[in-house]
């Protein structure tokens, strides 16, 4: 499945984001598995809202590290997320 | 209990609460200790709680309520909230007896994440007949109702040489009734199936069939049903990594509150496995005599402990070692390593003869009955 930049990106409903105070890490749950996320990651999931198009994403995510050129990371990300069902598209 | 001088142990992660042994249902192949009467006992709902707590503490995260057939449990919501209220995700395994919309509702308000239905075949006549009750039309419809109510929905079909040729309809059902996961479980044979294995082991072309008809439909459905396949490692020549590591990462607490580091581990001798009435979690997981013994791998014989794989396959399962070989503290007879390698070789010969046999014994169902055989 491929990013679709012009529509918004919602976290899915079939999948939980959590904080995991004894892995000091944020984790993604679904059924009888678990993911670890590394900062960014994590970061990109939760503004993924359904509101948000991907560059809206990637705007937000520059102003809040003050940094630039994060869209190929982001869209990257985004994409793998896509591919393993925890975002999605309309 | 013995000391705790392991300063490298990782807290628990998975913890599967077995409530019960009490099923319905009556598979040949259930993974429940062949004497499971014998532990009539079980904890009560302020016990279940305390255990919940006291292993979140520590890190675990995914709970899986199974047994038997935990909707038996009355007090299943409530185990259900005190889970959600301590930020487990909960994972409730059902053969689905029981179930019917007002509880699916009830579950989902408590906060159940997800609701894992098993179906014995593809078809009424075998699936009824595998499970020993009448139950195939009663689960579709409870697959449809935990769809109809947002929780996501995984299939677990159980594979052995009774439904194997049905793998393909298989796909299908799963597909047609909307199961975001489908679990396609290859027997593993402990319990009951390690009785039954004769008549249900499939044969290696059976087997190499079937894998490569669920392979292509894993391409077929992708982003849409994410299949997972389980192998039955009789027809590998490397074991599965038993529990991804003893005392790494599971937890089973058997329903008369048995802490296990596997949940077949009751069957394996003089590990002296602790109760949760008598311990904390924290000192079970840390000083037990039963969690601490096939930690690391000082444990090991040749050719495990001198071989670079170690590392991956931890030498494969205690359980399926103790079984087949007498001796859990072998090499699992998997690998093609192992001096007796020759007793899987043995029993997928003895499967098969039974398969060209006209006359095939029985299957042994799991129940109270067969049960009281074995103590
Ligand atoms: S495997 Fe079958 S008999 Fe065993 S607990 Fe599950 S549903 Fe019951
Ligand atoms: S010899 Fe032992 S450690 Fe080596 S591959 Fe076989 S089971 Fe694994």
């Amino acid at each position: 499945m491929a990013l679709d930049l012009n529509q918004t990106i919602s976290f899915s409903p079939l999948h939980r984001l959590q904080w995991e105070e004894a892995q000091q890490k944020d984790v993604i749950l679904y059924p009888e598995g678990m993911v670890e996320l590394n900062q960014s990651s994590a970061a990109i999931l939760k503004l993924c809202d359904g509101k948000s198009t991907p560059d809206q994403i990637v705007s937000t995510l520059e102003q809040q590290f003050s940094a630039t050129g994060l869209q190929k990371d982001v869209h990257q990300f985004l994409e793998i997320a896509l591919n393993n069902g925890w975002v999605q598209q309309p | 209990m013995a000391g705790s001088n392991n300063l490298n142990i990782t807290p628990p992660r998975w913890l599967l609460a077995e409530l019960t042994y009490k099923c319905p249902l009556q598979c040949p192949y259930c993974s429940n200790p062949l004497d499971y009467a014998k532990y009539p006992q079980e904890l009560s709902t302020e016990d279940w709680k305390r255990v919940l707590s006291q292993a979140r503490k520590m890190g675990a995260v995914q709970l899986g309520l199974s047994g038997g057939e935990p909707l038996t449990r009355q007090d299943l919501p409530e185990i259900v909230q005190h889970a959600r209220e301590l930020g487990y995700y909960s994972n409730l395994i059902t053969s689905g007896y029981g179930l019917n919309e007002d509880k699916i509702i009830a579950l989902k308000e408590a906060g159940l994440d997800h609701i894992q239905v098993s179906i014995q075949a593809s078809t009424q006549e075998l699936n009824d007949h595998l499970a020993g009750t009448e139950s195939y039309l009663h689960k579709r419809e409870v697959a449809r109702l935990v769809k109809k109510h947002d929780y996501p929905m995984v299939l677990c079909v159980v594979i052995h040489r009774e439904n194997i040729h049905q793998m393909q309809q298989i796909l299908e059902m799963a597909e047609e009734l909307g199961a975001d996961y489908l679990e396609v479980a290859n027997t593993q044979y402990y319990g009951w199936a390690h009785v039954n294995r004769d008549q249900l082991l499939p044969t290696r072309e059976q087997f190499l069939e079937a894998e490569e008809i669920a392979q292509a439909y894993k391409e077929k459905v992708v982003g849409k049903m994410k299949i997972y396949y389980v192998i039955p490692d009789f027809y590998e020549d490397r074991p599965k990594a038993c529990m991804n590591g003893w005392g790494t990462t599971f937890l089973t607490i058997a329903p008369d509150g048995v802490a296990l580091p596997c949940h077949s581990a009751r069957e394996l001798p003089g590990l002296d496995c602790p109760n949760v009435n008598d311990h904390s979690i924290e000192e079970i997981w840390h000083d037990s005599k039963a969690f601490n013994f096939f930690r690391g791998d000082d444990w090991m014989q040749e050719p495990c402990r001198s071989c670079d794989e170690k590392e991956k396959d931890k030498g494969g399962c205690r359980c399926q070692a103790y079984i087949m070989t007498g001796d859990m503290h072998s090499t699992d007879p998997v690998c093609s390593k192992s001096p007796q390698h020759h007793l899987i070789d043995e029993a997928v010969q003895s499967a098969r003869n039974s398969a060209l046999s006209t006359e095939e014994k029985p299957l042994v169902f799991r129940n109270s009955k067969n049960s009281k055989l074995h103590f």
